[in-house]
């Protein structure tokens, strides 16, 4: 059975060659546009005059087009119309396109759109939380807060109380392939699109409406993508509906791709937070009373911002159990670029509070920070009451990071670490190491509950050879990979059996984006559906035949066995065929058992958990704040993983990526509100040797208790989280130096490492 | 337009290009070769890696700025031709497939490209070698275990280039008198060694650059000789070079080398180019500052040489005349006490919020000389005389020392960027001074050093 094998991924050899094909690869007819924006050099403000002659003039311009020009809906937003292709009337931030150009080359178009001369009565822009609250700038009529238990009477009797606050900056995607689209014109108007998406049925859905046409005229593909990350769950409308408008009135194929520079000034990065907190606490560190306060800058536009924050919130309690909690959530309007989704999707900056929470605790009394977090975790789920209730009213009855976390302290040899690192430290005046702990416990399911859907399309040929198709899309995670183990399984025939096939919003209708880590969860599902129909008919058939009852055929070893005949796969799908039986099904998965009220913050938005936990080693250069990340180890609950090294795989890259956000990722606007961290150059994510020298990567391997494809765990964003020991382990080192809480903000850069050692020197 | 001659993939070709057509985008509109990414176009990310050959290296470089003129008599290899001629794996391409090293796999042809380009050249350091490849999905692990699963696989013979057929080229001279005297009488015109810095002027500022002249074909401007106490670089020597060199007489500066730019921008940059660029924020002129460092320009036939320090006037303007040229430079072979401390966000390929070079003699207990320079702390490059002095003649301790950090306050008044506040560069600077004390006292101040 191919389920549970670690298979390479199944573009693995078209990689390594170059022949993987992205958007930008398409080969184009000759007459093809090339798109560009010109965009706002001011963050707010009111447009008074628009001059495009220069523009229309320059060399191998085909098209110029503003808002005026747009036939039908203007408007790339994925949430609330909030978000115009062009501007009209009105800028919102140092970055938003105004006009497009269509020219006969990438190259014309970016010089043209440099050519415009755009007048704008500018704003003093609304750029932090500071400006936004006293602005009153925000999204919803106020801040949302969820409440568990009598927070302000905990507060005032526990026998400990402290408060604190951690700020936490935003983290631009950086997926390789910058955003991109191609669109060719059909007859009749209809389009074809081209998207490096998570998202082809919203693509196809916004570039609908800009044609002014239903959603039957348009047809959304994807291959693959140059990474994602959630920076292209939303991000990628504006180019696809550019490039349809485009086409739509030149009659030619259109492509967009961003330069790197305009992607990182024009698109929504993860959102940054500041977390202050309230709390009460016994001797032993058990938290009695928790009341956080998330503030987030959420941009100029919605797009993701609610359901982003909102899982902030959902997350505020990790791993631990809170008997009387407060969270309240304000969502800040800024005149900065629309943040939007990103691995964990405000997951990673909820549970940053309270891991930040937990070693200020550990820190206040005197204690280990590990033991106070066990002392706080959920009971486990052989001893789960109807207590162990989130708090959003949620009972975990599925929590096993008890001995998840005694397994890791063990193989990571915590305990002689501790003492070697304190030794260390005494013995070395400049250098100083340190220790940091993170577990995780992460909600499974889209908290809009009807996304929690998805739908395959599944052929068998008359040879026996398998197409197979679904709503899911690839951006490297190997879902493709992981659903086709999925097929192979259940079929009983081998990998080549199978052809991956693109996403296509006209073979699987109403998608909902590859996100919130349930590609393979609900894809998985929808294939298994889809074959397991297939896999009846075909059984029937041969029983008929063949003799026996079609329940006890058996797919296996690419043969199909009734009795004592053994048939190939091949053979039993030309029975069918020749007898009229239909080899094509439609699947179709929902998860079951959700109900959820976010305005109430109560109900159970999630499927179950994935888990896990990591411990980080790291040291720094208390003269200049230099850090490296010595080691890390991992033991990580991807259920009984569909593809062990897959998996292994998100989590190591995970791990990086989110140790990235929380140290050398530094997104810096100055007071005009222009981003000056927009080019690798000055935006650094980790390098090869910024990686742990040491790097221990476990799977817990144990069935998912829910339900789900082979027992699995979703996989995607829960590693991300791992990244925060890197921030603790830091912190922890900077700790050494003295007395005081070092109270470290993200990202721990030279800088600010520097500056919490003075802090911690007094 | 240029008249260029090349071998891709084994297959000679000869273009007519503009003088700043880059390879990236001529592999990928002319020739539909599609398997270079362009990720950042700035020679940041190396998904436009590629294998380039001449007689004397292979290297992976940034196709993104690479212009094709400095092709000229080279061989260029494509991931498309580091497969063999018959679809066979290259060993790195089977190690990366088998050790999981791709995920979306964007970035992995100009891994690959760097990969086969080290594993050619037998390196193991395979951090290095991959510094200047930015990978966002598999955290880099299985890539470095795909390096090491590749170290002992043989070269395979595809890899091997023949000579590149190439005649003379009227726009890269191939002798010192004769790019002098064309650059005398065309004095207006754009100097492009190793295009790590022009190119960006291209790609990101789209600048139409109307007369150029390349240096890749003069040899007499790549030679490094070696005298008794000295070494002098030819202007035109690239940081891979240097770098080795160093590695012999300076490590500390050789250090420091080594996490500059990336492997592909050591393999195309200059020691001239970074000299003459005049950006403060260069890493080499603090280093050879502090080495007391001897600049050779050129004018027509008239040469000069000069203390490297005086070289930097202002921002943006050096003491270098139109149409001159910068030949070389020249640093004594000895310096034991010289160190050289790079301060970045990230340790590879970042740009310096601080650069420091420290040259301190001691005799006798006491400060018999210092030369302390700094990058990125003011406009130019610039040393720190009132420190110098506050050193000079008094005993080498760690009060000394610290009496001297009020110093800095006078000597440099930095600005606040993306890099880093005023306040920390001021603060990191004054620290480097104890760092470079307490390390000349044998204390552990690196955390590269640091085994876990």
């Amino acid at each position: 059975m191919s389920a549970h094998k670690s298979l390479p991924h199944d573009a693995a050899p078209l990689h390594v060659t170059g022949q993987a094909r992205y958007i930008d690869d398409i080969p184009t007819p000759a007459n093809t546009l090339h798109l560009a924006f010109g965009t706002s050099e001011i963050a707010s403000g009111k447009i008074t005059a628009i001059n495009l002659d220069k523009v229309r003039a320059a060399t191998g311009v085909i098209a110029v087009f503003t808002a005026d020009d747009l036939p039908f809906a203007n408007d790339v937003s994925p949430s609330a119309h909030d978000e115009p292709l062009l501007a009209t009337g009105e800028v919102h931030y140092l970055g938003q396109p105004i006009f497009m150009i269509a020219a006969t080359s990438h190259l014309a178009a970016r010089k043209a759109a440099m050519l415009g001369e755009i007048k704008i009565d500018a704003r003093t822009p609304i750029l932090t939380i500071e400006d936004a609250l006293a602005a009153d700038s925000r999204f919803e009529d106020g801040p949302r807060i969820w409440t568990k238990g009598d927070v302000d009477a905990a507060l005032g009797n526990a026998k400990h109380r402290l408060q604190g606050e951690i700020d936490m900056g935003g983290q631009e995607h950086f997926y390789l392939e910058g955003q991109a689209a191609l669109v060719f014109p059909q007859e009749g108007g209809d389009m074809v699109v081209h998207s490096s998406t998570q998202h082809p049925t919203e693509i196809q859905h916004k570039v609908a409406e800009a044609v002014g046409l239903p959603m039957h005229a348009v047809r959304c593909e994807v291959r693959r993508m140059g990474g994602g990350f959630g920076g292209k769950e939303s991000q990628g409308n504006a180019l696809a509906v550019g490039c349809a408008i485009a086409a739509r009135a030149t009659g030619r194929p259109c492509k967009m791709r961003y330069d790197r520079d305009d992607d990182m000034m024009i698109t929504g990065k993860r959102h940054d937070f500041r977390i202050s907190y309230d709390i009460g606490f016994n001797d032993k560190g058990v938290l009695a009373a928790v009341d956080f306060t998330q503030m987030t800058r959420c941009g100029w536009a919605l797009d993701l911002s609610i359901p982003v924050a909102d899982r902030a919130m959902l997350h505020a309690d990790n791993a631990y159990l809170l008997d009387a909690v407060r969270i309240t959530s304000h969502r800040l309007k800024t005149n900065t670029q629309s943040a939007t989704a990103y691995r964990g999707f405000g997951g990673p900056q909820g549970v940053l509070g309270i891991e930040r929470v937990m070693d200020h605790i550990a820190a206040h009394l005197g204690l280990d920070p590990i033991q106070v977090r066990q002392a706080n975790y959920y009971a486990h789920m052989s001893k789960a009451t109807k207590t162990n209730t989130t708090p959003y009213g949620m009972k975990v009855n599925d929590f096993i990071l008890q001995e998840m976390t005694e397994a890791l302290l063990k193989t990571a040899d915590y305990a002689a670490r501790r003492r070697a690192v304190d030794a260390w430290n005494a013995d070395n005046p400049i250098l100083k190491k340190g220790l940091g702990f993170s577990p995780v416990k992460f909600g499974i399911s889209f908290t809009l509950t009807h996304l929690n859907q998805a739908g395959a399309l599944v052929h068998v040929y008359q040879d026996g050879s398998i197409h197979l198709n679904h709503g899911g899309t690839e951006m490297g995670q190997g879902l493709f990979q992981k659903v086709a183990q999925v097929a192979a399984s259940r079929f009983g025939v081998s990998m080549d059996a199978i052809k991956i096939t693109a996403t296509d919003t006209a073979k699987v209708p109403n998608t909902s984006a590859t996100a919130a880590s349930s590609g393979t969860d609900l894809n998985g599902m929808a294939v298994q559906n889809a074959c397991d129909m297939i896999i009846a008919r075909i059984a029937e058939i041969v029983a008929q035949t063949h003799g026996g009852t079609a329940r006890d055929v058996t797919f296996a070893d690419g043969n199909v066995t009734t009795g004592k005949t053994t048939l190939t796969f091949a053979q039993a799908a030309m029975l069918a065929y020749t007898n009229r039986v239909s080899l094509s099904a439609t699947g179709f998965y929902k998860t079951p058992d959700l109900a959820w009220d976010r305005i109430k913050g109560q109900g159970q938005p999630f499927f179950y958990f994935a888990q896990g936990a990591a411990l980080t080693e790291v040291v720094i250069d208390t003269l200049t704040g230099e850090n490296r990340i010595l080691r890390c180890d991992i033991l990580h609950d991807a259920g009984s993983s569909l593809n062990p090294d897959l998996d292994i795989g998100q989590i190591e890259g995970g791990y990086v990526q989110g140790a990235g956000w929380l140290t050398t990722e530094e997104l810096v606007w100055d007071d005009k509100g222009n981003l000056k961290t927009h080019a690798p150059s000055t935006y650094k994510i980790p390098a090869c040797s910024d990686r742990p020298r040491v790097f221990n990567v476990a799977l817990w391997d144990a069935p998912n208790p829910a339900n789900t494809v082979y027992r699995s765990k979703a996989v995607g964003e829960p590693p991300f989280m791992h990244g925060i020991s890197a921030l603790l382990a830091i912190s922890d080192a900077v700790a050494s130096c003295g007395d005081i809480y070092p109270s470290l903000d993200a990202p721990a850069t030279p800088e600010r490492i520097l500056a919490a050692v003075n802090t911690v020197r007094g | 337009m240029m008249k260029v001659t090349f071998l891709l993939n084994g297959e000679t070709v000869e273009v007519d290009t503009p003088a700043t057509q880059t390879l990236l985008d001529w592999l990928r509109n002319t020739r539909g070769l599609t398997g270079t990414k362009e990720g950042c176009n700035e020679g940041d990310c190396g998904a436009c890696s590629v294998v380039v050959t001449d007689e004397t290296s292979k290297r992976a470089l940034n196709a993104c700025i690479l212009f094709l003129p400095q092709l000229h008599g080279k061989s260029v290899r494509t991931i498309e031709g580091i497969s063999g001629p018959n679809s066979e794996l290259h060993p790195v391409q089977t190690a990366m497939v088998d050790h999981h090293g791709s995920q979306c796999g964007f970035c992995t042809p100009g891994f690959i490209a760097s990969m086969a380009a080290g594993h050619a050249n037998g390196h193991k350091d395979h951090d290095d070698m991959l510094a200047g490849n930015l990978c966002r999905c598999t955290g880099y692990a299985p890539i470095i275990r795909a390096a090491q699963a590749a170290e002992t696989e043989a070269v395979p013979v595809w890899m091997k280039e023949e000579k590149a057929p190439a005649g003379p080229a009227p726009f890269a001279p191939e002798t010192l008198d004769a790019l002098c005297a064309w650059y005398a009488a065309n004095p207006d015109a754009t100097v492009i060694a190793g295009a790590t810095d022009v190119g960006l002027w291209v790609t990101k500022q789209l600048r139409t650059l109307d007369q150029v002249v390349f240096l890749n074909r003069c040899m007499d401007l790549q030679k490094i000789t070696e005298t008794a106490d000295t070494i002098t670089f030819g202007a035109a020597v690239t940081m891979v070079d240097v770098h080795q060199t160093l590695k012999i007489y300076h490590p500390s500066y050789a250090e420091m080398v080594r996490r500059y730019g990336s492997e592909q921008v050591r393999g195309a940059a200059t020691i001239g180019g970074n000299i003459g660029n005049g950006s403060p924020i260069g890493d080499n002129p603090p280093a050879l500052i502090a080495l007391g460092a001897t600049l050779h320009l050129r004018h027509g036939a008239a040469t000069r040489s000069i203390p490297l320090q005086d070289f930097f006037i202002a921002y943006g303007k050096q003491d270098r005349a139109k149409g001159e040229l910068i030949t070389g430079i020249t640093i004594p072979k000895s310096a034991p006490n010289l160190r050289v401390y790079k301060l970045s966000k990230r340790f590879d390929q970042d740009i310096s919020a601080v650069c420091g070079g420290f040259n301190v003699t001691v005799l006798d207990g006491k400060v018999q000389s210092a030369v302390i320079a700094f990058g990125g702390m003011a406009g130019t490059p610039a040393r720190a005389t009132t420190v110098e002095n506050a050193l000079i003649g008094q005993p080498w301790t760690q009060q000394t020392v610290q009496a001297a950090l009020p110093a800095f306050a006078t000597d440099y008044t930095p600005m606040s960027d993306m890099r880093a506040s005023a306040a920390y560069r001021c603060e990191a600077a004054q620290n480097m001074l104890l760092r470079y004390f307490a390390e000349l006292s044998g204390q552990a101040t690196s955390v590269l050093e640091v085994q876990p």
